[in-house]
């Protein structure tokens, strides 16, 4: 019953993290959980690049995967500082009540 | 065999970690759940040989950028947003337009899966481990992009001080 794992299997758990991931960013309200769904999605690119990095024995993929971190981050700070500065004005966090620029 | 059980384990970790992040109320509820996600997800890193990954992601993910996501929390007051609806009113076309995208990538990866090569069987790893190996691709082959990547931290620092500071005027 125990297989061995391989990369197929990797790569099945990462397109079910991506899928919950985009979910996430699609029903939510809550511009927070919006961004957390977003690092969700990145996490399940790393799976991908680090199951062929494997595969391929390779580690070109592991470097990739670092690169997607930085960016990450990067999203992430200034995400988080324009949520900030938009909550000083709006005074709420979901995205359907922000709707100035929609007609 | 026990790979193949961290594997599930780990799996099972995130997946359920993932699933949580988007359906708890509680935004620091959710946050927590995400760092479940992103434990489980380094394990699967640790158990793939990519050491220094997993130390990147326990020190950067987990202490770093989660610990941003509960600062901006409490900064940004969610009581309220809690008691509110969660969903959007449109979330099962959403839901359902995801889920079939997943479902669509499942079929195209088990018809890909016959042709992906089995890969070089796993050879033990060279003499020098798995961190000096990384750091000489990046800093010989990568080194453009590594240095374009620290241009790319240091204009997000600008920026989220300059999005986050009050207007004083």
């Amino acid at each position: 019953m125990l297989h061995p794992i391989t990369t197929n299997h990797y790569l099945v758990l990462s397109v079910i993290l991506l899928a919950i991931g985009v979910t996430g960013m699609l029903i939510r309200r809550n511009i927070v959980v919006m961004m957390m769904s977003l690092e969700l999605i990145l996490n399940a690119v790393n799976v991908n690049l680090i199951a062929f990095s494997k595969n391929l024995q390779d580690l070109s993929g592991q470097v990739f995967a670092i690169f997607v971190i930085v960016v990450a981050v990067a999203e992430a700070a200034i995400g988080l500082g324009i949520l900030i500065a938009m909550f000083r004005n709006k005074e709420t966090v979901q995205v359907d009540e922000i709707d100035l620029l929609k007609w | 065999m026990l790979d193949t059980m961290f594997f599930y384990m780990f799996a099972l970790l995130a997946v359920a970690g993932a699933i949580l992040t988007i359906t708890m109320r509680n935004a620091v509820n959710c946050a927590i759940a995400l760092i479940a996600s992103l434990a489980g997800v380094a394990g699967l890193y640790l158990l793939q040989r990519a050491e220094f990954l997993f130390a990147v992601q326990l020190v950067l993910y987990i202490g770093g950028i989660m610990v941003l996501f509960l600062f901006v929390i409490m900064l940004v007051n969610l009581d309220s947003a809690a008691k509110e609806r969660q969903f959007h009113r449109h979330w099962i076309t959403g839901a359902v337009a995801a889920i079939l995208a997943g479902a669509v990538s499942l079929w195209l990866l088990s018809r890909g899966t016959p042709t992906l090569k089995a890969g070089a069987p796993q050879t033990l790893p060279a003499a020098n481990g798995n961190i000096e190996q990384l750091a000489d691709l990046l800093f010989r082959e990568y080194l453009v992009p590594f240095e374009l990547a620290s241009v790319l931290l240091l204009l997000a620092i600008v920026g989220s001080v300059l999005m986050a500071k009050k207007r004083t005027n």
